[in-house]
């Protein structure tokens, strides 16, 4: 290897690490304490054949209505870091499920109030989430109230032992 | 403000892409009017999420009707910028949202067919089409569920909530029949392995039907389900005031919107 294309390797790497800290750092809109790399929404970021910083990101559900903003912050976060020249892919293979949230988004959101996916994700699990436990209480006397939520993602449901209503993370 | 239609050269993959396509959009825009009308606050929340999903799914498929034909037209041109003949959703979709047991009677034939179709198409070898099929089938599947669930409430409930659902079915059944028709716009991409044959689900989706209606006491009509009964081509006594008769079946066809007649096979011979 020449020692020029070594140095645009290296330049590529510097590119794609310093924007990997910024992007890593948006949160989405609805639950503003994860991140769309704890949501898994941030799937990669690389250099493109023309230069350009091209970011892939994916949808939770079909319709989810955060893409779009998420896609702008993205961008601002990049411009933000000093970077320019930026695309914003979204993909949708492979689909998303819970199981691409990291642990550590899991418990940022049962510390925020929502009780987080409780099992891998399956057509069993989302046809099968009789007991979760409650974010505030930890009890596991809860019951659904409603099966679609205040986002496309969650679900309502109750707790009987503390009383609270909370958002659970369905399962998908 | 005056818009221009679009023009373009329809395919038979860029046709199934709108089928799908103008399905999801109908419908997404059909439960959407329940948006601040629905009988209780929760099942206002699971409509209009319905709605969103299918839009959604209706938004990808625009996104690759305008990849496929390539000549400029955006997402936004198939979804809003055709004549209605050139909409290719099936009958079912667009029948008005009439009461709350006609949107759960209709949310449950159809959901019941596209978690199947989605399931197969999750196979094809058109990769754009296989992932929007893996995401939409888990969407799908939640709104089976959620509408079977309301369906069984339903028919096994009070005796005017079971006569609704009844009469919903007896009169969205003719339009089921359409979902399975595999015609020729479909056979070549079946035999290419980038669809999957409407024609083989139905076996797999009455299995899935009856245990529904069985438990919410709900009786398959006795009228057909003609996969041709929406041809104006094979119908009788079309005026405007009374429901056009099938000639194959003679069952009566439901309402059509706007001034568009005849499924989505007859409005490809125009």
């Amino acid at each position: 290897m020449t020692a020029t294309a070594l140095a645009e390797l290296e330049s590529k790497d510097d590119l794609v690490a310093r924007a990997r800290a910024a992007v890593e750092q948006v949160c989405d809109p609805e639950i503003p304490v994860l991140t769309i790399a704890d949501l898994g929404v941030l799937r990669s970021i690389e250099v493109a054949a023309d230069g350009a910083l091209e970011v892939a990101i994916t949808p939770t559900y079909s319709g989810c209505p955060a893409m779009d903003v998420i896609g702008f912050e993205v961008k601002a976060a990049l411009i933000k870091a000093g970077i320019d020249k930026t695309r914003v892919r979204q993909v949708l293979a492979p689909a998303w499920t819970t199981d691409w949230m990291s642990e550590a988004g899991k418990a940022k959101l049962l510390a925020y109030g929502i009780a987080p996916p409780a099992a891998r994700a399956s057509r069993r699990a989302l046809f099968g989430e009789d007991s979760v436990a409650c974010p505030h209480c930890g009890s596991q006397e809860t019951e659904k109230v409603s099966e679609f939520g205040s986002t496309a993602c969650k679900a309502l449901w109750r707790c009987t032992a503390c009383r609270e209503p909370f958002d659970y993370f369905k399962c998908i | 403000m005056a818009t221009t239609s679009i023009s373009f050269s329809e395919t038979p993959l860029l046709n199934l892409i709108l089928r799908r396509a103008d399905d999801a959009l109908i419908l997404g825009h059909r439960l959407s009017e329940w948006c601040g009308h629905a009988p209780i606050v929760e099942e206002d929340i699971a409509l209009a999420n319905i709605a969103l999903d299918l839009i959604g799914q209706s938004r990808a498929l625009y996104d690759y009707a305008a990849q496929v034909d390539s000549s400029g037209l955006t997402e936004d041109h198939f979804a809003y910028r055709r004549e209605q003949h050139q909409y290719r959703n099936c009958l079912l979709v667009e029948q008005p949202n009439g009461d709350f047991a006609t949107t759960i009677v209709r949310q449950v034939l159809f959901s019941a067919f596209m978690d199947l179709y989605w399931r197969e198409m999750m196979k094809s070898g058109d990769e754009s089409l296989a992932a929007i099929a893996a995401k939409a089938e888990k969407e799908t599947a939640y709104h089976l569920r959620h509408s079977a669930e309301w369906l069984i409430r339903l028919g096994d409930g009070t005796n005017e909530s079971h006569a609704r659902a009844q009469a919903a079915l007896d009169e969205l059944w003719i339009c089921s029949g359409e979902l399975f028709e595999s015609d020729e716009v479909e056979r070549s991409l079946i035999d290419a392995g980038l669809a999957p044959d409407c024609g083989s689900l139905q076996e797999s989706w009455q299995n899935r039907i009856q245990p529904i209606l069985r438990e919410a006491t709900l009786k398959i009509p006795s009228t057909p389900s003609c996969k041709v009964a929406a041809d104006a081509g094979v119908t009788a006594n079309t005026s405007a005031t009374s429901s056009p008769i099938c000639n194959i079946c003679s069952g009566r066809i439901p309402r059509r919107c706007g001034d568009r007649y005849g499924s989505r096979r007859t409005r490809i011979e125009r």
